[in-house]
């Protein structure tokens, strides 16, 4: 029976028996490496869906009713109202745990993601029979999942029938997905660490030979976007960050002083320039963090172009569009103070080019995996290499 | 596989593991009271405001300052370990790209595992002083991964001297 397989490095079908067994032994239904990939894009893929419909539909609202609270509490305080003052930072503190999950979940999610695409990539050398590998990526998987839909659940769970005083049951499951992550993240370590101890030859892996030009804009933009992002935070670190934190405190001891002494126009001025500052904090510190992660993200996909089953120019047109969204969403992030909804609406918009990308990207990977599936199954002796 | 790149992966996946620990650490036994004490200082300020107690709501608003500064840092130190972790690995992986002699690569990878150990360090010690050390150890291990990460970058694009994926 004449099986064919694709072969990324020739973007063709091949009949090379060796170069199938090499790919089956690499990439295997279910393999550690399958699981962590498909996983690990998955995951980055619904981190990203869920940013964005958090970004357009909750941020900006939840924004505006914190701000409305801590006005109405500053108002309060100058009207001598306390009870007022007290119900109002009571509002204030369950939008901003509203806020604070939703941020954590989808952070979370991606960078748990990230994570599993580079122990996908460090499979090859992480010296575990792979039934032991697999269990490993099944535990890490559902850590992954449990941490950010335990974070999500804080809001909405609370302290309900929780044994514990500060913390619920949403907060429980959430570490314990954190402690599985970490389990399987050291026990890869090991076997990282067990694999070099040994001095054993490390394999071959098409992978990392790959010098595609997809792959090299991959990288060479993912370099550049991270560069940027350090750029960026280092001046804000150094031009911007303390004194935004000494505004903070006398916006907020202006706030007080002139609640104390009946003076609304120094209260209403306080709050303006509150609201102002948490935007200018806000817009600074999503773009740092955007330019370093999606630069990591396009690093992390060069190395795996070999696996996207597309054609060539395809396969360079979305690693484009990655990087074009890549750098746009976060130029964008930072203009938003000044050029407000224009900008944000081209963030958002930027947002939805990288989610479009990574999903024709994994639509490929899925692709090839579907013909190696194939190909095992038309082939007489497939069950020995499973 | 070389050891610039033994070195990015095997210190990349510790200092993952150390960070993601801490950040465990952190949220079972640290958040939920920091984020209780700047909730309550804030409130507690404000609440004095309004009964005229200008002395509470000061002391108040400084407990506040204190808390909001710690909890800061503390987040911004786990993701940011976390964060340069994942960097340390990615260039790992892909050092092979960077075409200079391995020498020298070991040098970068030394300037980049040391400066993401160092830099949230420094961060972190920022909550036990104020004062200009801790700031001046933040600076440096930032200031190393973005020299290094700058000589990573000329290396990918400069003209390959050696074959690739030799190591």
């Amino acid at each position: 029976m004449s099986t064919r397989i694709y072969s990324p490095k020739r973007q063709t079908l091949t009949d090379d028996p060796q170069t199938r067994e090499s790919e089956r032994d690499g990439f295997a239904p279910l393999s550690a490496r399958r699981l962590f990939l498909l996983g690990g894009i998955g995951l980055i893929l619904t981190g990203m869906i869920f940013g964005d419909i958090f970004a357009i539909f909750t941020l900006h609202q939840n924004a505006a009713q914190v701000g409305a609270n801590l006005a109405a509490a500053a108002k309060a305080a100058l009207a001598g109202n306390r009870h007022a003052v007290l119900a109002n930072f009571q509002n204030v503190g369950a939008f901003l745990e509203n806020r604070g999950t939703k941020v954590d979940t989808h952070v979370h999610m991606i960078d748990f993601g990230y994570l599993a695409l580079l122990l996908a990539i460090l499979q090859p050398w992480v010296a575990f029979a792979e039934s032991l590998k697999k269990k490993l990526a099944w535990v890490f998987l559902v850590g992954a999942w449990l941490l950010p839909v335990g974070v999500y659940l804080i809001h909405y769970v609370g302290l309900a029938y929780s044994p514990v005083k500060t913390i619920g049951w949403a907060s429980i499951a959430a570490d314990f997905g954190g402690l599985l992550v970490l389990v399987a993240t050291f026990a890869c370590l090991v076997g990282l660490w067990m694999h070099f101890r040994g001095g054993r030859i490390s394999p071959a892996d098409k992978l990392l030979g790959d010098r595609s030009m997809e792959g090299r804009m991959l990288f060479a933009g993912g370099l550049a976007l991270v560069l940027l992002g350090f750029f960026h935070g280092a001046y804000y670190a150094a031009a911007d960050l303390y004194k935004h934190e000494a505004q903070d405190y006398s916006l907020l001891a202006q706030m007080g002083a002139g609640a104390a002494a009946g003076a609304r126009v120094v209260v209403n001025d306080a709050l303006t320039s509150y609201g102002q500052l948490q935007g200018a904090k806000a817009v600074n510190i999503a773009a740092h963090a955007h330019s370093v992660e999606f630069g990591l993200l396009a690093i992390m996909l060069a190395f795996f172009q070999p696996y996207v089953r597309l054609h060539a120019s395809w396969k360079r047109r979305w690693a484009g569009v990655l990087l074009l969204g890549s750098l746009l969403l976060p130029v964008c992030v930072f203009l938003e103070i000044k050029y407000g909804l224009v900008a944000a609406g081209l963030a958002d918009f930027a947002g939805l080019l990288i989610i479009f990308a990574l999903l024709a990207m994994w639509i490929g990977i899925l692709r090839y995996t579907g013909e190696l599936d194939a190909s095992i199954v038309n082939t007489p002796n497939s069950g020995d290499s499973q | 596989m070389s050891g610039s790149r033994r070195l990015l992966i095997i210190g990349g996946i510790a200092l993952a593991v150390w960070g993601m620990s801490y950040g465990l650490w952190y949220a079972v036994f640290a958040e939920h009271q920091a984020l209780d004490s700047i909730g309550a200082s804030l409130a507690g300020s404000f609440a004095a405001a309004a009964d005229r107690n200008p002395a509470v709501m000061e002391s108040s608003l400084e407990q506040y300052r204190e808390a909001k500064y710690v909890y800061d840092r503390q987040v911004d130190v786990h993701g940011h370990w976390i964060g340069l972790a994942m960097l340390l690995i990615v260039l790992g992986i892909g050092f092979d790209r960077v075409n200079f002699p391995e020498r020298f690569r070991q040098f970068l990878a030394l300037g980049l595992l040391a400066g993401a150990v160092v830099f949230p360090l420094g961060v972190l010690l920022q909550t036990i002083s104020h004062g200009p050390l801790p700031r001046a150890i933040a600076i440096a291990g930032s200031g190393f991964v973005i020299a290094s990460l700058l000589g990573s970058a000329i290396g990918v694009v400069a003209r390959n001297s050696s074959p690739a994926g030799t190591d």
